[in-house]
């Protein structure tokens, strides 16, 4: 019997099509967009300007405060420009333009394929590198790595947890990453284990990814502090809370941090990128992008420098599908849909899903049949219609008392919803405004 | 015999129990007694009743506490009311009423589908709030009206509506009572409560968009471009710049619609006036300003005096 969270979650189809493709490099573009905030927290400051010079790896904009990340160029070249530029959202934002020459490294970074093992086991040097280097959550939360290591004040982390379990449909590029750079994943799991001081780290997997499961088993079959645990296939398991409940049957509390329950969960995108940083000097400019669809000619999974425009990815995987009714960044149940393909790939960018217009709409929205399906699926145990109806009224403070705050906005309501109700919408506006009433509630 | 004399006694025991309680009752109610400011109930019944929340209290009762509770009006004012019933609260309550102009809301953007054409379809709920959360919208524009209609919902006057030609909401003057319900509704800020001018005329700027020029005009043919040229011909001073952005106060403004001439891009709006002596270039702005009706020159001349002296005055 496969492990998995017990509350809620749905099947929806896994449509990994990209699945069989190897990572390909993706050739550099003519220019790139490389905004200042790619992470949650502060803005990053900007440290150069226009016409310098600037090489790949080299530190452009740094961490704005503690839970910031730096920033660094992707590219070798010149800046063109500082200024706004619409991101998947279509609001400007600020970032840096700079024009490709060439690809040349920062000295100090090792670009060769090696692998290198040995590590100094100084937690403090360890987590002074991720920090260095930028890296933060690949899964596409991406909050600062380096702030997950350092646990607040009379909390301890015993359990690492390294998510691989992408469960997300469509989306292959942790499942790529495993297979191609297991071994880098894991020294990065042993360095973040020396980061965090843990004895013990799991590796969860869902079980649709059987030769991801066979490869890091073997890789980790003479170290008994880190496991793999095939999970059952079922989405949300990628949610942090699910996967700790999953793995070791722990339940976070309403508002409280993993790290309440000793455990630290990062993806196995994190953990590569957290090898590259210390055991590389290499800083977060490059990530694994899957480029998938029904209609797209060559789904496939590029290693894609930050800051390309998704256009270029497209036209690597054969072009955008004549059908194309949905532009998605990241997965289909989470994912955001693009305004524009002129916004940048950015540290948070797992995917480009191009769905045909035939899916792409929407159905017609008709009455509640009071089913009771958004409870079943709720994975946070919420009542998903509830809170929809009370934010829809805007009674604000019901919705807050029904902890519309835990929602983590997963979408398996709105998928199971057989009257087509636009549960997430509504939830997600709640989430919006009861989140703004208690940041004004605090500062008072 | 044994009935009536079931009777008696029912009788009886209940008026006891009746009296006793009722005495019970009285000394209770003499204990918890609230004092209750009897002006309260008359100013309540001299507000309108809408229950609208325009005067920024919890309704009409709540203003009413409010407004007994104060020592002088000069915050409190019944936007639905106007001026009329706030005389009549001061008088009740022996205060001076401080009268204020009369508002009307106004939606400054004009972006209809043929100015602001569309670059991608939003196909989520229908509410500006959760379209306004997700994205910036579905046109190059992500200042302008949204056109789902909060604002319509938001209204209990019945005073604003879309316009389905134009995909952008219209306000009935005669209905709008200024309670500011729509501006807030608005996730874009778009709606503003402008001071009434006489037959409900107005110069507005029908824009928000805050990109430089350039870009806002490639979004929208109606957008402010911040070119100031307004700000120039104004000779009341009424015309600020900002954010690429020109405002006209309506507190200033004399609605000599020179403004309305020089703007390149037609995005200041005149509402409610007679057509103009001259024939100029300038297409009309709105299909509701070519229904405006039509008055003789000689009268308009002689309004358009009028409203410029009682503004000045």
């Amino acid at each position: 019997m496969l492990k998995t969270f017990k509350l809620g979650g749905v099947h929806p189809a896994e449509n990994k099509l990209s699945a069989g493709k190897a990572i390909q490099i993706l050739a550099l573009p003519k220019s790139v967009f490389i905004p200042i905030t790619q992470h949650l927290g502060a803005p990053a400051q900007i440290l150069v300007n226009k016409g310098d010079k600037v090489k790949a790896g080299q530190k452009i904009a740094q961490a704005g405060g503690f839970v910031s990340a730096n920033i660094h160029s992707s590219v070798s070249g010149t800046v063109k420009k500082i200024d706004l530029s619409p991101d998947a959202s279509g609001y400007p934002k600020q970032g840096i333009f700079i024009d490709v020459e060439g690809d040349e490294w920062d000295e100090s970074i090792d670009t060769g394929n090696d692998l290198i093992e040995a590590f100094d086991p100084d937690s403090k040097a360890i987590i002074d590198k991720i920090n260095a280097a930028g890296v933060v959550g690949m899964g596409g939360a991406t909050f600062p790595t380096h702030v997950k290591l350092v646990p607040p004040q009379g909390m301890k982390a015993d359990t690492l947890i390294i998510n691989g379990v992408e469960c997300e449909p469509y989306l292959t590029s942790d499942h790529r990453l495993m297979l191609e750079k297991g071994r880098e994943i894991i020294v990065g799991i042993r360095l973040l284990m020396c980061a965090l001081k843990v004895e013990k780290a799991y590796i969860g997997i869902e079980n649709n990814k059987p030769d991801a499961i066979e490869h890091l088993r073997r890789l980790t079959s003479s170290d008994a502090s880190i496991q793999v645990i095939p999970l059952k296939v079922k989405y949300p398991q990628g949610g942090e809370k699910q996967l700790i409940k999953a793995i070791t049957g722990r339940e976070v509390p309403s508002g409280a941090l993993p790290v309440a329950v000793g455990a630290v969960v990062s993806n196995v995108g994190t953990a590569f990128a957290v090898y590259e940083a210390v055991q590389k000097n290499k800083p977060l400019v490059q990530r694994v992008v899957s480029v998938t669809g029904k209609s797209v000619k060559n789904p496939s999974n590029f290693l894609v420098r930050i800051g390309t425009p998704v256009q270029n990815l497209i036209e690597a995987a054969g072009g955008l599908p004549e059908d194309t009714g949905k532009v998605i960044s990241g997965g289909p149940m989470m994912g955001k849909a693009i305004a524009s393909m002129d916004i940048p790939v950015t540290k948070g960018t797992s995917g480009v899903l191009f769905i045909p217009e035939r899916e792409a709409k929407r159905k017609q929205i008709q009455t509640c049949i009071r089913c009771g399906r958004c409870l079943e699926v709720c994975p946070m145990g919420l009542e998903p219609y509830y809170l929809m109806t009370v934010s829809e009224k805007q009674v604000w403070d019901k919705a807050e008392e029904q902890h519309i705050m835990d929602c983590m906005e997963c979408g398996s309501c709105a998928f199971t919803c057989p009257a087509n109700r636009p549960l997430l919408d509504y939830i997600r506006l709640g989430k919006g405004k009861v989140g703004k009433i208690i940041r004004e509630r605090k500062k008072q | 015999m044994t009935m009536s004399v079931t009777i008696v006694y029912t009788v009886i025991t209940l008026s006891a129990i009746g009296t006793f309680s009722a005495v019970i009752l009285y000394f209770v109610a003499q204990k918890f007694k609230v004092y209750e400011d009897p002006r309260i109930d008359d100013v309540e019944k001299a507000l309108p009743g809408a229950n609208c929340g325009g005067c920024g209290h919890a309704g009409c009762r709540a203003f009413a506490e409010a407004c007994v509770k104060a020592t002088n009006l000069s915050d409190l004012f019944c936007p639905v009311g106007g001026n009329d019933t706030m005389s009549g609260v001061a008088d009740i309550l022996g205060l001076q009423a401080v009268q204020k102009a009369p508002r009307v809301a106004v939606v400054r953007c004009n972006g209809t589908c043929e100015f602001r054409p569309k670059i991608n379809f939003f196909d989520g709920v229908s509410s500006c709030a959760a379209e306004a959360g997700l994205y910036s919208g579905d046109t190059g524009c992500q200042y302008g009206c949204l056109g789902h209609g909060d604002c319509v919902v938001a209204c209990d006057f019945d005073a604003i509506h879309m316009n389905p030609l134009t995909g952008l909401p219209e306000v009935v003057d005669d209905q709008c009572v200024a309670c500011g319900a729509c501006v807030v509704a608005c996730p874009k800020n778009l709606i503003e409560l402008r001071r009434k001018a006489p037959k409900d005329r107005k110069i507005y700027v029908a824009c928000r968009n805050e990109d430089k020029g350039a870009v806002a005009k490639k979004s929208c043919e109606v957008a402010c471009i911040g070119c100031s040229k307004c700000f120039k011909v104004c000779p009341y001073e009424a015309i600020t710049m900002g954010n690429n952005l020109a405002f006209i106060d309506s507190d200033k403004c004399r609605l000599c619609r020179k403004c309305v001439e020089v703007c390149p891009t037609n995005s200041i709006i005149e509402l409610n006036f007679p057509p103009r002596k001259v024939k100029t270039d300038l297409p009309p702005v709105t299909a509701r300003e070519a229904e405006a009706p039509v008055l003789p020159e000689r009268e308009a001349t002689s309004e358009a005096d009028q409203t410029k002296n009682t503004e000045i005055s």
